[in-house]
């Protein structure tokens, strides 16, 4: 399937959450998720299911003012 | 000693770290500034770059208290997932909360901001919200749960200083135990001087010092700055006079005609 990773098209049989970070090279980066819009805590990334045409963020740590 | 939601801060300068000219820079501009608060944002991760990792580890090694915003949000649910966000990689629930209203100023959705600082302070976070002068809108955010205003001093920035003296004059007279940090639009030390003098708390200063020539000096000037600003503010300044007032005393004056 495919789903939408920071913008970009990515495909992946990850059916869960924490499976596609793992898949896509995120490993043990510090990272938040948001999955179409809403908060996906680190804890509750296993039972977070994915869906073709999923629109996945992963943000980190950037510089602010 | 500045009291921000229970943590009590020696330095009242909190300095922004976006657009240094490298990461030295910016290590050495926060040490000088005496800086125990730094802002950070949180953006998209490449898993390739990792830029935000090499950032992150850079701040942690500082030893400063970390204040996440907002920043680039212009609804309340952006605003209040970012929030979350940051929450969970920060490991602090303040949040610097900015609503863009209007791309060309910067210039806070200040009805968004209601709504969105309410829904956090009732999800447990401590909301540091970016705001104008308005004294309604200041009431409003006290009322939905904020314990400290940030009004801005000019758009985010411009440099342009205290854009409006009176609305923030106002401001302070009106909420006179409230926590007021001055965010945006200041320019130089002269600048977080006279907000000082004005008697508000404390002030967040990015561009100014990351944009200037040496930002390090530039660092050492506002931490400098803001110090005289607080202290000529508790010595109790003299009443301006329209005219002149002989400093020298006149009795005893040679009559030298």
């Amino acid at each position: 399937m495919k789903i939408l990773v920071n913008g970009a098209w990515r495909d992946t049989d990850a059916g869960d959450l924490a499976a596609a970070l793992q898949e896509l090279g995120y490993g043990d980066a510090v990272v938040a998720t948001a999955l179409n819009g809403e908060f996906v805590a680190a804890g509750s990334r296993p039972r977070a299911r994915l869906n073709d045409g999923d629109r996945l963020e992963i943000l980190a740590p950037m510089q602010g003012g | 000693m500045l009291n921000v939601y229970g943590t009590e801060l020696r330095s009242r300068l909190l300095l922004g770290t976006s657009r240094y000219p490298s990461p030295a820079v910016l290590t050495a501009a926060v040490k000088a500034s005496r800086a125990q608060v730094v802002t950070v944002s949180l953006r998209r991760e490449s898993s390739g770059e990792r830029a935000g990792q090499g950032f992150w580890s850079i701040i942690r090694e500082l030893g400063v208290r970390v204040l996440p915003n907002t920043a680039g949000c212009h609804s309340v649910k952006e605003a209040v997932t970012t929030a979350h966000m940051a929450r969970e990689v920060f490991g602090t629930s303040w949040i610097k909360l900015e609503v863009i209203g209007e791309d060309d100023t910067l210039q806070p959705d200040v009805f968004g901001l209601v709504e969105a600082a309410r829904t956090l302070a009732a999800d447990g976070f401590q909301v540091f919200p970016y705001t104008t002068e308005d004294l309604v809108v200041a009431d409003r955010l006290l009322d939905a749960g904020c314990r400290l205003l940030m009004p801005w001093g000019a758009p985010i920035g411009s440099g342009r200083g205290l854009n409006n003296l009176f609305g923030l004059k106002a401001l302070r007279a009106h909420f006179p135990d409230v926590p007021l940090v001055i965010d945006a639009g200041i320019g130089l030390p002269s600048h977080a001087t006279q907000a000082m003098e004005l008697g508000f708390d404390a002030l967040l200063i990015n561009t100014a010092v990351a944009q200037a020539a040496d930002p390090v000096r530039m660092a050492a000037a506002f931490a400098q700055a803001v110090e005289a600003g607080y202290e000529g503010r508790l010595a109790g300044p003299m009443e301006p006079r329209d005219m002149a007032t002989p400093s020298t005393p006149v009795i005893g004056t040679a009559f030298l005609r």
